[in-house]
This record gives structure tokens, C-alpha cells and sequence, in this order.
């Protein structure tokens, strides 16, 4: 049996994309190896780590656990479409005023649910934002300033 | 790599064929955020993937009969928590389903899956056992219902055969007044599996039901019906006595999250607090309604 390949149609940040996917193909591979949208991370690829975090149908997910077949027909922001949501561009300047940034391998997933965060909690207390960003693991322990720029961006956009 | 094959049915007709034409190589992919992390790792090769999330049976609704509810096996730890009755009547399952990994896991992890995923640490189990949910189950030889308790084997193991779907999940209705509360240990806040987890119900009759995770092969469910336990004016000895004639049913291991007797120990102290908070919440039930 030749390999099976999916058609499938989503839309990444804003643009419709086709392509035919092997059925082991994860969203975070498609992303990154197909599309070339290498800025969702792949880290722990077990959804511990958050560095994969992308928005899709308006949720916060972790695309390492999302197979590229299943995201057929969604609709997925990921850090490179970011600066045009609410709070995006806002986060990525307090992100850098605050040196929230490390090693930067978190940051992308990082922003990313802090936007998801910011969409559903425009005024969060730092304990929301930490409660917030529990899914997205920091290996610098940068988190005081990450919430801190959190804090910054946050408010009526 | 033998060739791995991905379904999509949109119907239920449709996936129970596939289920039955792969037999035990195929794997229900719902959520997918226990099976994807097996599947990478290897865990599992499955021969079939059979992604149920576009069959139309399977619903994305929790639908109330008067004080019942019905959850669909599409419905995710999320909409569960947002669901301003879910949380008015069962804050037990809320805060077990709160505890469930991440925000981006509880975005797509089912309650169907915590169940049919058969961990003994699922959170979301104990709450549903103290319940008396139900599952409803559809496969080829037709569909069943059958109570949550009895429904785990072992480890990964449920009765639910190879060609069936668990399709929903109903909570029947409580006699007021009655009063839940959930319970876990963990190492850290925050996307770690329980050490030990617990539900516990007070009914209208004083019976008090607790489920156990974590401290034996499957979740554990156990009653007392003699009273000691349904309100807080019995002594703290009378208390520790009636808990721990509950524990003794449990089979705790020592393993990388907690040592057995660790495990044990926990039982009575998490037990007091979980028992504590349904006693309050019974307090409150006519109060709230």
C-alpha cells in the first residue's frame, strides 16, 4: 500500500493553505517543515513544555499533539501572525522593554499564549497570568519579567 | 514503517466499521492529547487512526434533562469548565477538569478520553464515580449503557470492546441536599499527573460515597453508609476512623511520583479537606438552588 496522503485546506494567519499530509504528520511539522513557519518550537513534544502553543479556532493549542490531517479546516494564528491580533504587537515590545527574553526558545510560545490569555482576560492579575502561562515552561526561570511584560500588555487595546 | 492509515468517518455507522475492519490496531483519536503522546513516543503503533471529532453522533453538547445531564463525548475540559451550570451543580467535576494538564491540553482533551484513556490518575473520574455517571457506549452488535464504576479492568484497560465508541457521559440527578468535592496531590502546580486524587459525595441520605485515584490498578469507589462521615459534628476521631476503614480498601505502589506509604498517609489528610468541603457544599446546596 503506497503511503496514504490527506488533502487538507486551513487557513494560517490569514492565508489559505492546501497541501497533502502523511497521516504521522504532526501540525507542529507541518508548520515548521512545510509551510517554513519555523517559529512554534518543537521542545518536549509531549504538550508539557508549551513551546508549540498556536491559536486554532480561537483556542490556545499545543501543535505537537495535533495531527496535520485534524487541523483540516481550521483556522491557526501562530507567533508570525501575531502582530496583527488585539495585544500582539503590544506584547512583543513589552516582551523586549522587559528583557523577558533568555535563551529565547520559549519566547514564540510564550507570546503566543499570552495572547490567548489577553483575548479572554484583558486585565488578568499576575497570579491569572501566571495561572495563565502554566503550560509554557521557561528552562532561563525568566518568568518574573515574562509576567511582568504580561502585565504590561495588558488593558483595553 | 508499515503503512499507517488516517480516517475521518462523519458517520457512526461509518467509524464503527473501520473499528471493527482494524480490530485492537486501530487507535479512537479524539483530543488526542494522551494518544498523540504515545504515538510519537512509540508506545503505540497503531495500524488505524480513526479520528472521530466529524462523526455527527459523537456531540459537542451538554444537553440537561431536568437534573441530569448528558455530555457529549466531543465536549472538551474547557467547555466543561466554562459551563456556568456544570459549575453551579457539579463544582467537584469543574475543579478535577481544572487540574487536567494545561490550558492548551484542556483545550482539547475530552472527557471521553480521560475516561476511555483508563488512567488510574484520570482527575475527572473520581468526581463522575461519586456521581454514579454513566456511560453510553455504541458499537456493532448495538448500543449500551453501563455504569462508570465497574467500567475499568486495569491500567489503559476499559470494557468498552474494540469496535465500540463511548459516545456520552450522564450524571442522573442528586435529592438536595447534596454536596461533592475533588482532591489531589501533585509534586507541582500545574502539569503533573496525581500523586493521589479523590472525589467525595454527601447525598440526601447522609450516605458518603469517595473515589480514589492513583492508589490502586483502576479508580476505586467507596461508600459509608453508616453516617459517621455526612456531617462535621462527629468527632475528629470518629472521623479518622470512618476515613480510614474507607482507605484500607485502596492498594496504594510506591512509584516515581510517591512511595506507598506516602500514598497512604495522604489519603486521610486529603480525605479530611475533600470531606470538609462536601459537608460545606451540602451545607450550602438549598442555599444555592
Amino acid at each position: 500500500m503506497a503511503g496514504q496522503l490527506i488533502p487538507i485546506t486551513l487557513t494560517v494567519n490569514g492565508t489559505t493553505c492546501r497541501s497533502e499530509v502523511p497521516p504521522h504528520l504532526t501540525l507542529l511539522e507541518f508548520l515548521r517543515d512545510t509551510l517554513n513557519l519555523t517559529g512554534s518550537k518543537r521542545c518536549c513534544g509531549e504538550g508539557e513544555c508549551g513551546a508549540c502553543t498556536a491559536i486554532m479556532n480561537g483556542e490556545a493549542v499545543n501543535t505537537c499533539l495535533i495531527l496535520a490531517a485534524e487541523a483540516d479546516g481550521s483556522d491557526l494564528i501562530t507567533v508570525e501572525g501575531l502582530s496583527a491580533m488585539p495585544y500582539g504587537a503590544r506584547l512583543q515590545q513589552t516582551f523586549l522593554d522587559q528583557g523577558a527574553v533568555q535563551c529565547g526558545f520559549c519566547t514564540p510560545g510564550m507570546v503566543v499564549a499570552a495572547q490567548y490569555l489577553l483575548m479572554n482576560n484583558p486585565d488578568p492579575t499576575p497570579d491569572e497570568i501566571r495561572e495563565g502561562l502554566s503550560g509554557n515552561l521557561c528552562r532561563c526561570t525568566g518568568y518574573a519579567r515574562i509576567v511582568e511584560a504580561v502585565m504590561g500588555a495588558a488593558g483595553d487595546e | 514503517m508499515s503503512a499507517l492509515h488516517y480516517a475521518r468517518p462523519e458517520s457512526l455507522a461509518d467509524a464503527i466499521a473501520i473499528l471493527e475492519q482494524y480490530g485492537p490496531g486501530a487507535r479512537v483519536l479524539n483530543g488526542g492529547t494522551d494518544l498523540m503522546v504515545r504515538f510519537q513516543k512509540m508506545q503505540v503503533t497503531p495500524e488505524a487512526i480513526v479520528d472521530i471529532k466529524r462523526v455527527r453522533d459523537m456531540s459537542d453538547a451538554i444537553v440537561w434533562d431536568g437534573d441530569s445531564v448528558t455530555i457529549g463525548a466531543r465536549v472538551v475540559m474547557t467547555r466543561l469548565i466554562r459551563d456556568e451550570r456544570i459549575r453551579r451543580r457539579y463544582p467537584a467535576l469543574v475543579d478535577a477538569a481544572s487540574t487536567v494538564g494545561s490550558i492548551q491540553i484542556r483545550n482539547r482533551a475530552t472527557l471521553a478520553g480521560n475516561i476511555c484513556n483508563a488512567s488510574p490518575a484520570a482527575d475527572t473520574v473520581p468526581p463522575l464515580l461519586v456521581h454514579g455517571a454513566t456511560v453510553q457506549l455504541v458499537g456493532s452488535s448495538g448500543s449500551r449503557e453501563t455504569p462508570l464504576d465497574g467500567f475499568f479492568l486495569a491500567p489503559g484497560k476499559t470494557a468498552r470492546a474494540p469496535d465500540e465508541l463511548l459516545v456520552s457521559i450522564t450524571i442522573p440527578p442528586h435529592r438536595s441536599p447534596y454536596g461533592a468535592a475533588f482532591g489531589r496531590l501533585t509534586r507541582r502546580h500545574g502539569v503533573d499527573l496525581a500523586s493521589i486524587n479523590m472525589a467525595c459525595a454527601i447525598d440526601a441520605e447522609r450516605a458518603v460515597t469517595f473515589a480514589f485515584g492513583a492508589v490502586g490498578p483502576t479508580p476505586i469507589t467507596v461508600k459509608d453508609t453508616s453516617g459517621a462521615l455526612a456531617d462535621h459534628t462527629v468527632s475528629d476521631a470518629q472521623r479518622d476512623a470512618a476515613l480510614q476503614a474507607l482507605i484500607a480498601r485502596t492498594s496504594p505502589i510506591s512509584d516515581v511520583r510517591a512511595s506507598a506509604a506516602y500514598r497512604s498517609a495522604m489519603l486521610l489528610v486529603i480525605g479530611r479537606r475533600v470531606l470538609a468541603q462536601a459537608q460545606q457544599r451540602r451545607a450550602d446546596f438549598d442555599a444555592r438552588e
